[in-house]
């Protein structure tokens, strides 16, 4: 057995960082308070002492033209990972990360594209109220021309990144606040993951719970309480929210012929929806019952602690929602 | 005129070439064979044909979507062009992009972009890159006098200047943010002095005289590429033309057109280069003959050019295809 470590979810992406700064010398990292600070969240704290100014650019708060740097520098031959503090802040980029990001591939004929790596923190439950707590992951995913991918296991936080890299296509990461202290143990060794694939990371056979980042823990604890109901729950992390893979979720659907979405992000128009839709279109004769879902309620994230608690899908929703499922 | 005869017949060949390829422009639109918005450079020739020349083959350049004329100086085919705009295969981007949206990645002809100001950040990144790698190399950058009010020019010029980028941005200054006057958007019409509060070096010049343009452009390109930093060099002229092909032109009145047609400056080029003696009536026709060739058969390669196959539709989102389905896997 090979050699592990214990470490945690912001350590895990800062192996991530310098690994890759250290494998491709085109590779800098572009944002707010990443260099001196350390980075809003620490992630990046002590790359800028070890790669220097040149690499580690602290960027004034123009999300727009730092983005859209990172763009054109990406054009240009770099690879680099621009960090957005939020994605509340990606907002203010939006522009150049959907008009041009996004298009430039297939606007210019395929002629260019743009390995761009744009990385920033989502989710809610740190009581930061409604302009600090957005899920928008799904909502990137409904663009065309992008790759969306959420890392909620330490071995993908470490890994997504240089994978993401090594893509000719714009990556979005979306790393969840909440997971940042968590921990566990790792292999000493980074190894390469992939950014195409759901994974089930926990096998079952009554229904199937679908989800990634911030909630896939919950859905873990979740499918340990379940057990002890009786009721054997499959857990998917989707990793990749674009492109799906459809395929690991239909497989599960047609073993289980039962599944529960659970998306941070707000059921209208939302991520849920698409994957609910897809089995739908793929598994309907499969299903013993409606696909379900756990979803943010449809309100501005609250700040009052108990009240952001009920605006975000919470273990014991997950555990009711399943068992009226099987039901 | 402080040019010789090659000289001042290239300049003639330039203007002419994007003059007479945007009235043709104008007519197959009319037709019917071009769709979608078609915006025209008539008036504004000076500004490409005075910078343009000047760049060199490594450099970058970013336009607006009034793009045409810059995508032809670059060296895009016009056949290539027209196809784009007839939405053929073989145009430049294949039907993609159409008269907005001209790239040509081996001539560092970079669009064509639709987003007022959209382009500026991106042209803030080649920049970057190329101080990061310690070339030679410049990224001229073109936007109206509209860019100016966004968030992204100012953000831009920060930038740039803050990092001592090797950006020339040239702004092309026609007076109107599509119908809006730049004295009814801009609190302060000195464009120049929105570049100096972020301790950029920046200048102004006749846009409707392409050869103040090119000494002006020269000043920039040796100043950017000397490595002091970004420049900002402001381009006065007017569009003769409507904004695009659906605007009509409420906002600016006929005398004003009329006033700014008399300084075009094909004609004021033409009149100057004849009292120095540099060209003869002979060239002029030599010119527009070849020029009317040239466009001539751009209409028949984008006529005869095919359509891309529907199939196709989806490709090309992506540089690299999703993968199907993991090794055993359903």
């Amino acid at each position: 057995m090979s050699a592990t470590i214990r470490i945690n979810y912001r350590e895990a992406l800062r192996q991530g960082l310098r690994e890759a700064l250290l494998r491709d010398e085109r590779v800098f990292l572009m944002g707010e308070d990443v260099g001196r600070y350390g980075g809003s969240y620490a992630v990046s704290k002590g790359l800028l002492e070890e790669f220097g100014e040149e690499r580690i650019r602290d960027a004034p708060l123009s999300e727009s033209a730092f983005v859209g740097a990172g763009i054109g520098a990406a054009l240009n031959g770099m690879r680099p990972i621009v960090e957005v503090m939020t994605v509340n802040f990606s907002l203010l980029a939006l522009d150049q990360i959907m008009n041009n990001a996004a298009t430039l591939r297939h606007m210019s004929g395929g002629q260019l594209n743009v390995p761009v790596v744009i990385r920033m923190t989502t989710g809610a439950g740190r009581q930061l109220a409604a302009q600090h707590s957005h899920s928008l992951e799904g909502w990137y995913a409904h663009i065309p021309g992008l790759r969306i991918v959420t890392p909620a296991t330490l071995e993908d936080a470490r890994g997504m990144l240089f994978t993401a890299l090594q893509d000719p296509d714009p990556v979005l990461i979306f790393e969840h606040a909440s997971l940042l202290n968590v921990e566990g143990e790792i292999a000493a060794e980074p190894r390469a993951v992939d950014i195409d694939y759901a994974a089930v990371r926990r096998e079952g056979t009554d229904l199937t719970l679908i989800t990634y980042g911030g909630s896939l823990m919950k859905a873990m604890d979740a499918a340990v309480k379940l057990a002890e109901h009786g009721v054997s729950a499959e857990v998917i992390d989707l990793r990749t929210l674009r492109p799906l893979d459809d395929a690991t979720i239909v497989a599960s659907v047609v073993k289980t012929h039962r599944a529960l979405i659970v998306d941070e992000g707000w059921r209208s128009g939302g991520l849920s929806a698409e994957i609910m839709a897809r089995i739908v279109e793929q598994a309907f004769y499969e299903l013993d019952a409606p696909p379900g879902r756990v979803c943010g309620a449809e309100v501005p994230v609250p700040y009052a602690k108990h009240l952001e608690d009920a605006a975000i899908p919470q273990v014991d929703g997950i555990v009711a929602a399943a068992r009226d499922l099987v039901k | 005129m402080n040019i010789n005869r090659e000289q001042a017949l290239g300049y003639l060949r330039d203007m002419t070439r994007i003059r007479r390829f945007e009235e043709t422009c104008a007519e197959v639109y009319s037709a019917g064979k071009i769709r979608g918005f078609l915006h025209l450079y008539i008036g504004e020739e000076a500004v490409a044909c005075g910078v343009l020349p000047e760049l060199s083959r490594d450099d970058a350049v970013l336009a607006t979507y009034r793009e045409h004329g810059h995508a032809l100086l670059r060296g895009v085919p016009a056949r290539s062009i027209m196809a784009e705009m007839y939405g053929k295969q073989e145009g430049c981007c294949r039907g993609h992009g159409g008269s907005m949206h001209l790239f040509d990645a081996s001539l560092r002809f970079f669009g064509g972009n639709a987003i007022v100001a959209g382009g500026l950040p991106v042209a803030v990144g080649f920049g970057l890159a190329d101080r990061m790698r310690r070339t030679t190399r410049i990224t001229a950058c073109f936007f109206g006098d509209g860019a100016v009010a966004e968030g992204e020019f100012h953000e831009s010029a920060n930038l740039a200047s803050l990092w001592k980028l090797p950006v020339l941005f040239l702004c092309e200054n026609n007076l109107y943010a599509m119908g809006t006057a730049l004295d009814r958007s801009e609190a302060d019409t000195d464009l120049c002095e929105k570049a100096r509060s972020y301790r950029m070096t920046a200048a102004s010049v006749d846009g409707m005289d392409v050869l103040a343009v090119a000494e002006a452009a020269r000043a920039g390109i040796d100043y950017v590429r000397a490595g002091k930093g970004p420049y900002f060099l402001e381009l006065k002229t007017y569009r003769f033309r409507a904004h695009s092909m659906f605007d009509p032109e409420l906002y600016r009145s006929k005398a004003e057109v009329e006033e700014w047609k008399h300084r075009c400056p094909i004609e004021a080029f033409k009149v100057r280069a004849r009292k120095a003696g540099l060209i003869q009536d002979e060239d002029i026709a030599a010119i527009e003959a070849d020029t009317a060739r040239e466009i001539e058969d751009a209409l028949a390669f984008a006529e005869a050019g095919t359509l891309e196959s529907v199939e196709n539709l989806t490709h090309d989102v992506y540089a690299r295809e999703q993968r199907v389905a993991k090794e055993g896997a359903s």
